[in-house]
């Protein structure tokens, strides 16, 4: 698991690159503990080559998620294969995170 | 058709495990997002046995066997370890929004397998954990 962190003027795109596990997780974890990461107006989730995704790489996005809506952060995924979105789907996530399908929508949102 | 695999209970093992399994279903025309759903299935029971049950203990083994007859898909994980370790197959879903106010982490790994397999069973044999797992894929 890669995670590419590209900076912008007041958003952050994070580029994940592989299988998010049990064993993988801390690698996210780390990187969405970032204290700068607040300071952004948004956290863009390029899930073009996130090929898996287990609870615990679930559990890293739930853990953050409140951190970041308190301060105004929001957290978009876009680009998510279809079956990533299953995942998030069949636990009822995806009525709960900002998922859509594209860059330009995920800038937009 | 019968595969088998054996694992030290290391978490740097569970993408051997998703491999193992996706090996076992690629090739027979099933959708890639039903593959998908029985590889998290037993990626999540693996992980519970080697980080819950076994604490990550790597001189501990477990043994997983898949068969395969027509679009019938059984899998037996067989955790070698001596702690007994059976988790609640109904378990119910943790309510998510609370999850995400608590910045809560866990809860979800047996919620997801009993909705993505037809069927869960945990039960002890000759002082080992056996999980067995079962779906028609489709």
């Amino acid at each position: 698991m890669k995670v590419t962190a590209q900076p912008a003027a007041d958003s952050l795109t994070l580029l994940l690159d592989g299988e998010l596990d049990a064993s993988s997780a801390i690698v996210l974890d780390t990187e969405l503990a970032k204290p700068e990461i607040l300071t952004y107006r948004k956290v863009l989730v390029d899930c073009a080559k996130l090929s898996y995704i287990s609870s615990a790489g679930l559990g890293v996005f739930i853990s953050h998620l409140q951190p970041l809506q308190d301060k105004d952060v929001k957290l978009v995924f876009f680009n998510m294969q279809e079956k990533v979105f299953n995942v998030f789907e069949i636990l009822g996530l995806d009525a709960l995170m900002t998922i859509v399908p594209t860059q330009a929508e995920a800038v937009a949102a | 058709m019968k595969s088998a695999l054996h694992i030290a209970c290391s978490r740097q093992n569970l993408q051997q495990v998703r491999d193992f399994v996706r090996g076992h279903l690629d090739g027979h025309g099933f959708a890639d997002v039903a593959i998908n759903q029985v590889v998290l299935a037993v990626d999540e029971v693996v992980a519970n046995f080697v980080i819950h049950a076994n604490e990550e203990d790597e001189s501990q083994f477990l043994d997983l066997t898949l068969g395969l007859e027509d679009r019938l898909l059984e899998i037996e994980i067989v955790d070698q370890g001596d702690t007994i370790f059976l988790p609640n197959p109904t378990a119910v879903a943790p309510d998510l929004r609370e999850s995400i106010k608590q910045s809560r982490k866990g809860g979800m790994g047996m919620v997801l397998v009993n909705r993505l397999m037809d069927r869960v069973e945990f039960f002890a044999r000759d002082n080992h954990t056996v999980c067995h797992l079962s779906k028609t894929l489709r």
